[in-house]
């Protein structure tokens, strides 16, 4: 503890790691989504032919290679992390996560990462088709990349195929497979994709009515993107949805707490013949632990928990009872089991209600833009204004699920096996945990700063701008100006 | 004695680590060499292309390295990254400045905010390559930690003469490895020539850079001690790979000239760890060095990650090779014949 911030190294440790996971699963969600959608629009160009989806393309390529970039990055630190802020945890379940992340580079960062280098450079030496593999193989690596350090996370979250060395007081592996039949990855792996899918389409969505909002030249250009990607977006909401439904229902069996307080329940509620309400709003005590005050909805946590209209749920308090019994001969009778209530209760409503909102604006987007059409979105500017600002909202929905995920875990960083406390280096001084954290801040600010600078000066210059690289490129006699976003970038 | 499964791992690591050098060397002397050579928009965009397609891909090869580490040799990334925790946070900032550079910089509105994004990418360069060789020097060397192997160590273990040797020698071989990689990427012009100058001064330099290092060698580590036949043997590869480099240089054979330096990268990756070998971190009190076979995860891990590797490597080997030789026709600095 530090005397003079109050503030410990394990906040500091914990902080760090939620600022970086974080901002770096900005980019992660924002790259594989928008992958998805230029894949799907190179496609198109190579079936129809149709010019304009090459334009496509490269216009929404050019944003998908800079989160890309941020994505990458910010991505090393995450690996190196483990080891430089959480080096007991790393010793305690090296045997089990370390494969996790190792197979990840091997099967996946290699193939992101060499056939994106062969898409943005080869445009003008493939056949069509291959360099349409080249995109496909990347969107197929970035989703193997997801798979394997979701199965990381769910085995953080429910540890499965291991057993505990006592003579190296250690986690070791006894069933490798079983971290990928691991059922909270399937819960956790496919909600994950959705959310992809409603990320990268919301900035294409958003994206193309500010560019609308400036000026109305490429209207068919951009009706065409947004009619792509409302419909990516509307199969991710309804993904979403059913994936985001049974993880919830999921979690009252794997870790009731982390249920208890996403719904606000103090106290246990419902019985065999009883309906349970949800709350729309509440505020539980962090002291007391016990909800002070909510809005409730008859019936609706019944149907939620139990597709049912009647159910029982635990309360924080039983559960947290139910725990000391369980783990206190291991962990000791001071541990305090209770989760941050109110943030994981408001976060999970955010969620919902980020899902419900993308849902309903991807439908309008979708109806909007259908060829039959007859709406002139152009007009009503304020529609535009509308979708354009919804380009942030997705973030907040991601966000929200991570926090549920990783603070609902409290206070384990392994569920039942490591507890937070007992993972974090011991060693790393309070100084260096103090400048890593304000120098990462910076850092984050500046790269968000700059990729969204970026991300608008893409749009300014249209796709339009795109055309004229188009024609260099087919300049026989220096086919490496290709480069497919080179070119006059800053020399005009 | 470490078991088949735990040395073979430890090679593996090695090789990765290697690999990265070898791979990443020329990326980061093409970075530097953005400020060190080049002196026109046109040339900084034709020494960016001869890496563009390649970069990304080659430092994957230290993601796979630190990978690698944690999942075969947990205690040793455990103590490793923990220990060298301010090194590998200014070494984070480095390929995250640079990682970012290429991209930032080409859609840049303005020269001066290209030019700063030019300088970003030619220091980050620099940084990365400097303190790895300064890290991996302070491991050889040994440092204070407990029978855990936690390091609690001051700013002399990190900074001494030795390590800033290495540093220097280390980011100096990637520097002059970039030049070599441009010899061979790019028609010869005004750039090239350029290079070539520069090469003719920094030999004779690097071969004084490798007997200081080899001097600080002997005076800071074991090495000569445990393994004096295979530590000047090393030593001797070294050099006698230098000076094949300098002398393919100055005969105009770049493809050689380029694989001899190449592989006196490689080298110094191998003499540091076959002088680490048996041990995997070195306390300075000796009974506290982390020793390879109390190391690794379990047999049944290491058996997966062996599989796995094994199936792996040759594939991406593959694709990762071609990629180079779908690009391997040279580049042409725009206004240039």
């Amino acid at each position: 503890m530090n005397l003079i911030t109050g503030l410990s190294m394990l906040d500091l440790s914990r902080f760090q790691f939620a600022m970086t996971t974080i901002f770096h699963f900005f980019f992660v969600p924002l790259s594989i989504g928008l992958g998805l959608i230029v894949a799907i629009m190179e496609t198109l160009y190579v079936v129809k032919g149709d010019e304009q989806y090459k334009r496509m393309t490269k216009f929404w390529g050019r944003i998908f290679l800079l989160s890309f970039a941020v994505g990458v990055v910010t991505g090393i630190i995450q690996e190196f992390q483990f080891g430089m802020n959480w080096s007991r945890y790393s010793r305690y379940v090296g045997d089990i996560f370390g494969p996790a992340l190792a197979v990840e580079a091997l099967v996946a960062f290699f193939c992101e990462s060499t056939f994106l280098g062969l898409w943005m450079f080869g445009w003008d030496r493939f056949k069509k088709g291959v360099h349409l593999a080249f995109i496909w193989l990347v969107s197929l690596g970035s989703a193997f990349s997801a798979l394997w350090i979701l199965a990381a996370n769910s085995f953080m979250q429910n540890p499965v195929g291991f057993k505990i060395d006592h003579e190296f007081d250690r986690a070791v592996l006894v069933d490798f497979p079983a971290l990928l039949t691991n059922h909270q990855l399937w819960l956790e792996f496919p909600h994950v994709l959705f959310a992809t899918m409603l990320i990268g389409p919301f900035v294409v969505i958003g994206v193309s009515a500010f560019s609308l909002l400036r000026r109305k030249t490429e209207v068919d250009f951009f009706k065409k993107s947004v009619h792509i990607a409302s419909l990516i977006a509307l199969i991710g909401t309804v993904g979403i949805l059913v994936t985001g439904d049974s993880h919830a229902y999921n979690l009252q069996f794997d870790q009731p707490m982390k249920f208890a307080a996403m719904e606000g329940i103090s106290e246990d509620v419902g019985g065999k013949d009883e309906q349970q309400p949800w709350s729309v709003v509440a505020y539980t005590n962090p002291e007391t632990h016990e909800t002070e005050w909510s809005l409730d909805v008859p019936y609706l946590l019944s149907i939620l928990a139990h597709h049912d209209v009647k159910g029982y749920n635990k309360g924080t308090e039983t559960i947290n009872k139910e725990l000391h019994e369980k783990y206190d001969d291991k962990f000791g009778e001071d541990m305090n089991y209770y989760v941050p209530t109110n943030t994981l209760f408001y976060a999970f409503r955010v969620m919902a209600a980020v899902a419900g909102v993308l849902g309903l604006l991807a439908a309008l987007a979708w109806w909007f833009t259908r060829e039959k059409s007859t709406f002139d979105i152009t007009k009503y500017r304020w529609v535009l204004w509308i979708f354009a600002l919804s380009t942030f909202i997705p973030f907040f929905g991601t966000t929200a699920g991570w926090l549920i995920t990783e603070l609902g875990r409290y206070p384990w960083v392994v569920y039942g096996v490591l507890t937070i406390a007992d993972a974090v280096s011991p060693n790393v001084s309070f100084a260096s945990l103090f400048i890593s954290n304000v120098v990462y801040f910076l850092t984050f600010t500046a790269l968000g700063g700059v990729m969204i600078y970026l991300t608008r000066r893409v749009m300014i210059q249209g796709p339009e701008y795109v055309d004229e690289t188009v024609d260099e490129e087919q300049a026989p006699a220096d086919p490496f100006s290709a480069d497919a976003f080179d070119g006059q970038g800053g020399k005009n | 004695m470490p078991s088949v499964l735990q040395i073979l791992w430890f090679v593996l690591i090695a090789v990765l680590f290697a690999g990265f050098f070898f791979l990443e060397g020329f990326d980061f002397g093409i970075g530097m060499s953005l400020k060190g050579v080049a002196k026109n928009d046109e040339e900084e965009d034709a020494l960016i292309e001869s890496i563009g397609p390649h970069w990304d891909g080659n430092e994957v090869w230290l993601i796979t390295a630190g990978g690698a580490m944690f999942a075969a040799m947990p205690y040793w990334y455990a103590s490793l990254f923990s220990g060298f925790y301010l090194i590998l946070f200014i070494i984070l900032l480095g390929l995250i400045f640079r990682g970012v550079s290429f991209e930032f910089r080409e859609q840049m509105e303005t020269s001066k905010y290209r030019r700063l994004w030019t300088t970003i990418a030619a220091v980050s360069s620099f940084i990365v390559p400097f303190f790895f060789g300064l890290m991996f020097a302070d491991v050889v060397k040994g440092m204070p930690m407990n029978a855990t192997g936690d390091i609690s160590a001051g700013f002399f273990d990190y900074f001494n003469i030795f390590s800033i040797v290495a540093g220097v020698a280390v980011a100096l071989l990637s520097y002059m490895h970039g030049l070599n990689y441009m010899r061979l990427k790019l028609h010869n012009g005004s750039l090239v020539q350029r290079a070539i100058a520069q090469l003719k001064v920094l030999y004779p330099v690097l071969l004084a850079g490798e007997v200081a290092f080899a001097v600080t060698l002997y005076i800071y580590t074991d090495f000569f001690t445990n393994k004096p036949m295979i530590t000047l043997g090393m030593l001797v590869v070294i050099v006698a790979l230098t000076l094949a480099a300098w002398y393919t240089n100055i005969k105009g054979r770049e493809g050689w000239s380029f694989l001899a330096l190449g592989l006196a990268i490689v080298s110094v990756v191998f003499l540091l760890l076959i002088g680490l070998y048996p041990r995997v971190m070195v306390a300075t009190d000796p009974a506290n060095s982390i020793l390879l076979k109390n190391a690794t995860s379990t047999p049944y891990t290491l058996k997966w990650m062996t599989v796995i590797a094994l199936t792996m490597v040759p594939i991406v080997l593959g694709y990762q090779g071609w990629s180079f030789w779908v690009f391997r026709k040279r580049i042409q600095v725009k206004g240039e014949k």
